[in-house]
C-alpha cells in the first residue's frame, strides 16, 4: 500500500515544496534533496510538518555544516507514519563572522539540544531557540572546533583541573514581532529553588551524564541537560582519516551496540563506493547484529533492574551476556567491540562450532526469559517503580525522536529494520513490538519481548549460511564519490543514522553520527517532571541511554 | 612498635592469587621498590605493617571513575561470571570518601579533568589510581582529539596503568593483582609512599588565569 503511494506522494511533496519555496533547488539524489536560502528554510520545513496527509513530524538529524565560505545545516526530515520518505533540507549563510539561522525547536523538540550542539561545534545561532547555551562544550571554549578552520593549539583551551562555576542562564537571540532581533538573558532556575546535581560521576546515570534537578521536596521540579563530559569530537576526527581508518570510532559510540553501529557506517560506505558485500557476509551480520542487540538489551535490562534495587537481577543479566560475549570471543576474539564489519564484508569467519553455539544458546536464552518474568516482571515492587512512570506519549516521543524500544513502548512504530530493511531484515520473519502505555513498564516489557525476536531471527538464518567469500573486493585506496549518503539502522537504542560527505577524496569532508541516546536523554526532563527523585533513577534505566554516544 | 622486621624485596611480595614469578612485570614494581629506598624510606616492613597491608591488599575497594566502554568491562568483571570479589574488591564504593582504589575506566576529556582531580582529592590517603584501557593511559584512539586528555596521569598520580581497548576482565585482574603487590611493600605506618604532587601547568585560576599554589590556596580554603 505505502510503495504503491509512493510516487504519487512524492510528486505532492515537491509540488508542496514549490508551492512554500519556488526557488528552491530540488535535486533526487539518494534522498530529495532540497536547498533553500536561510530565509525560507523554516517556512518549508513548517510547512512540511504540517502537510496533513504525511505530515514530516520526525526530525532524523540536524547537521552543522561548514562549506568553506558557507556555513549550514542540513535538516532530514521523515514522516512517523511511514519512515521510507525522506525530505533532506540544506541552507546555509554566508556570515561567518556572527551566523544566525531561525530555529526549528518549537516544530522539533529534539531540534532543542541539536541546536546547542551546532552552536557549539559550529558557531551557528539560532533565531528563537528558547536556550542558546552551548551543548557538549563549555561556555568559555576558545573557537568552534567543527569548522574548517578551528585552531587546534592546545595553549587555547588548555587543560585544567580547577572547577568552573555552572552558571544557570540561558541566553536567547528571540525575533520580535516587527522583524527586529534582540539578545536578552533568560535564568532557567527560578530563585529560590533548590537544585541539586546528580552527576557526573554517578553510578546511576549510566555514565558521565549531569542532571541539575531543581526539587520540591521529594518531587522533581525541572532538570537541565548538561552533556560534554566525554564529548571526543569523534566527528572531527574522521574528517582526517581514511574511510578504513575511522570504522573503529563507531564502535566506541554505543559501545552497547557496537557491531551495529559500524555496521551502519559500513553500509553508507559500501552504497556510496558501490561496493558489494558477498552474501554469507550478510548472513554473519545480521546474526552478530542481533546476538549484539541481545547482548544490549540483557545489560539494559540489568542495569534498569539494578537502579530499582535488584542486585540480583544485574548479576542474571551479566551471567546471560556473559554467553553471547564468549561467541563474539570465539569469533574475533573481542568480547565487547568486535571490530567484525569492515568495508566490503566482514573481517573474520566464523568457527566450526559457531551454529551449534549458537543453536544452543537460543533455547538458554528463552529458559532465562521466562525465568526473569517469574523472578522480576511481576514483582510488587518493580510494579511500583515502573508502572505508570516516567510517561511519554506517541506525540512526544516522535517530537523529540525517540526510536528504538523506548518508541516503540509509546505506540510509534519506527523500527528501522522494517521501515528500511537492510542487510537481510527484508527476508526473515519478525514482529515489531509495539506497546502503547508509554510508561517506564512497556519500555521494560518490549526490551524483554525484543529480545525473544532477535533469537528468532537468528532461528531462521543460523542453518542457512552460504558458503563463499566473506569480503568482497575493496580498493586499497578507497575513495568515495562525490555527494551525500545517508544510512540508518535499528541499534538496541534506536535509530542510528550516518551521515556522510564526500568530496571525492580518501577521507569524508564532514562525518554526523545521528545518536539515539540523545533524544532519550532530551526526555529526560519531560518524563521526570513531577516524579519523585528516586523514580529519575528508574526512568533514567528504562530509556537506557548510553552518554558516549550522546557525547560523540 | 615490632622490632623484628625483614627487608623487602620483589619475590618477597607474596599475594595469594599468583606467585612472584608468574608476573610478567616484575621490574617496575623493583624499580618502585628501588625509588622507594632512594628516597630514604626504608623497605623494612615490621609484623604489623605486614598484618595492616595483608588487610589492605585484600579489600581493595575500588572506585570506579567509568565514563565510557572500559566501565561496561569494569562491570563484566564485578559480576558472577569473572567475580571481582574473589580479591576482595567487590565493594564497589560511589563515595570517594569511603574508596582506595580509583579505576579511572574511560576516556577523560578537558571538561572532566576538574571533576576527575576533585573526586581524587576527596579520597582519603593512601590511595591508588588505576588508569584501565588505551584512553585513560595516553587518550588511546582519540589522542588527536581537540578535547580529550592525552593520559589521566596528566592530572592525578597513576599506579597502574591496564592496556587495552577496552582490557579484557582478566587483564583488569592482573593490573589489580599488580597494585596489591605495590600496596603490600609500602609502610602504611607514616603513610611512606611516594607521593606526587599537581601538575602546575593544570592549577590556573579559570577566571583570571594565574596560576595557583595548592600548598598554599588549597590548605588556606
Amino acid at each position: 500500500m505505502t510503495r504503491f503511494l509512493y510516487f504519487n506522494e512524492m510528486k505532492d511533496i515537491k509540488q508542496i515544496i514549490q508551492d512554500i519555496a519556488s526557488d528552491a533547488l530540488i535535486e533526487e539524489k539518494q534522498k530529495l534533496t532540497v536547498t533553500v536560502e536561510p530565509k525560507q528554510a523554516r517556512p518549508l520545513i513548517e510547512g512540511l510538518r504540517n502537510n496533513k496527509e504525511l505530515p514530516f513530524d520526525y526530525l532524523i538529524s540536524l547537521i552543522g555544516m561548514d562549506w568553506g565560505e558557507k556555513l549550514g545545516v542540513i535538516y532530514q526530515l521523515s514522516s512517523s507514519i511511514d519512515l521510507t520518505h525522506e525530505v533532506v533540507i540544506i541552507t546555509a549563510t554566508t556570515d561567518r563572522e556572527n551566523p544566525l539561522l531561525y530555529s526549528v525547536s518549537d516544530l522539533y523538540e529534539t531540534a532543542h539540544l541539536n541546536e546547542r550542539e551546532v552552536y557549539a561545534l559550529f558557531g551557528i545561532r539560532f533565531i528563537n531557540n528558547p536556550d542558546m547555551r552551548r551543548f557538549l562544550l563549555d561556555d568559555d571554549w576558545k573557537g568552534f572546533p567543527f569548522r574548517k578552520d578551528y585552531d587546534e593549539n592546545p595553549d587555547l583551551n588548555p587543560v585544567n583541573v580547577i572547577s568552573k562555576e555552572i552558571v544557570d542562564i540561558a541566553p536567547q537571540i528571540i525575533e520580535t514581532a516587527d522583524g527586529n532581533l534582540v539578545e536578552r538573558e533568560v535564568p532557567i532556575f527560578g530563585e529560590n529553588d533548590y537544585i541539586i546535581n546528580i552527576g557526573p560521576q554517578h553510578p546511576s546515570t549510566h555514565g558521565v551524564m549531569h542532571f541539575r534537578t531543581s526539587l520540591d521536596g521529594e518531587i522533581v521540579k525541572k532538570i537541565d541537560v548538561h552533556s560534554g563530559y566525554i564529548h571526543r569530537g569523534i566527528e572531527k576526527l574522521c574528517e582526517s582519516m581514511t574511510y578504513p581508518q575511522i570504522l573503529h570510532f563507531t564502535d566506541r559510540l554505543d559501545y552497547l551496540s557496537a557491531n551495529i553501529n559500524r555496521h551502519g557506517l559500513c553500509m553508507c560506505i559500501e552504497k556510496a563506493g558501490e561496493i558489494e558485500v558477498p552474501q554469507r557476509a550478510e548472513y554473519i551480520r545480521t546474526i552478530m547484529d542481533e546476538l549484539q542487540r541481545v547482548s544490549s538489551h540483557l545489560l539494559a535490562w540489568a542495569c534498569q533492574c539494578n537502579d530499582l534495587g535488584a542486585t540480583t537481577a544485574f548479576v542474571y543479566g551479566m551471567r546471560e551476556r556473559e554467553h553471547v560475549l564468549d561467541i563474539f570471543d570465539k569469533t574475533c576474539g573481542g568480547r565487547l567491540i568486535i571490530n567484525q564489519n569492515v568495508v566490503g564484508g566482514v573481517m573474520f569467519d566464523i568457527y566450526k562450532d559457531f551454529q551449534k553455539d549458537v543453536k544452543a544458546f537460543i533455547p538458554y536464552m528463552r529458559q532465562r526469559l521466562v525465568e526473569y518474568d517469574e523472578f522480576f516482571s511481576h514483582n510488587a515492587i518493580a510494579l511500583g517503580r515502573m508502572v505508570n512512570i516516567g510517561h511519554l506519549t506517541k506525540e512526544q516521543a516522535i517530537s523529540y525522536g525517540v526510536t528504538g524500544p523506548a518508541g516503540r513502548a509509546s505506540g510509534w512504530s519506527c523500527d528501522v529494520r522494517k521501515y528500511k530493511p537492510y542487510s537481510l531484515y527484508d527476508k526473515v520473519e519478525f514482529k515489531e513490538i509495539i506497546r502503547t502505555e508509554g510508561d517506564s513498564y512497556a519500555r521494560y516489557l518490549n526490551r524483554l519481548d525484543e529480545i525473544e525476536q532477535s533469537l528468532r531471527i537468528i532461528e531462521q538464518l543460523i542453518d542457512n549460511i552460504p558458503e563463499g567469500d566473506i569480503c568482497g573486493k575493496v580498493k586499497a585506496v578507497l575513495r568515495l564519490p562525490e555527494g551525500q549518503f545517508f544510512q540508518s539502522v535499528e541499534t538496541g537504542k534506536g535509530e542510528f543514522g550516518v551521515f556522510i560527505e564526500s568530496h571525492g577524496d580518501k577521507s569524508p569532508y564532514r562525518v554526523k553520527l545521528r545518536s539515539p541516546s540523545l533524544s532519550a536523554v532530551s526526555v529526560m526532563p519531560l518524563t521526570a517532571r513531577g516524579a519523585l527523585l528516586s523514580d529519575l533513577i528508574g526512568i533514567a534505566g528504562s530509556l537506557d541511554f548510553v552518554i558516549p554516544d550522546i557525547d560523540r | 612498635m615490632e622490632e623484628r622486621s625483614i627487608e623487602m624485596d620483589v619475590k618477597d611480595v607474596k599475594i595469594k592469587a599468583l606467585p612472584a614469578e608468574d608476573f610478567k612485570d616484575n621490574e617496575t614494581l623493583q624499580k618502585y621498590i628501588d625509588e622507594l629506598k632512594e628516597q630514604g624510606v626504608n623497605i623494612i616492613v615490621g609484623k604489623l605493617d605486614q598484618l595492616i597491608n595483608w588487610g589492605r591488599s585484600n579489600s581493595l575497594w575500588p572506585l570506579a571513575f567509568a565514563t565510557s566502554c572500559c566501565g561496561v568491562e569494569f562491570m563484566a568483571a564485578a559480576a558472577a561470571h569473572y567475580d571481582l570479589a574473589r580479591f576482595g574488591m567487590e565493594v564497589t564504593r560511589n563515595s570517594p570518601r569511603q574508596a582506595d582504589v580509583m579505576i579511572v575506566a574511560g576516556t577523560i576529556v578537558n571538561k572532566m579533568s576538574p571533576l576527575l582531580r576533585r573526586v581524587y582529592d576527596q579520597m582519603a590517603e593512601p590511595k591508588y589510581v588505576v588508569a584501565m584501557g588505551s584512553c585513560a593511559i595516553s587518550g588511546g584512539p582519540f589522542v588527536h582529539s581537540y578535547n580529550v586528555v592525552k593520559g589521566v596521569d596528566k592530572l592525578v598520580p597513576v599506579d597502574v596503568y591496564i592496556p587495552g581497548c577496552p582490557p579484557r576482565p582478566e587483564s583488569l585482574f592482573y593490573g589489580l593483582l599488580q597494585l596489591q603487590r605495590k600496596v603490600k611493600v609500602e609502610r602504611f605506618f607514616g603513610n611512606k609512599r611516594i607521593r606526587r604532587n599537581y601538575r602546575p601547568e593544570t592549577l590556573i585560576d579559570p577566571k583570571t588565569g594565574i596560576q595557583i599554589d595548592p600548598q598554599i590556596d588549597f590548605v588556606k580554603k
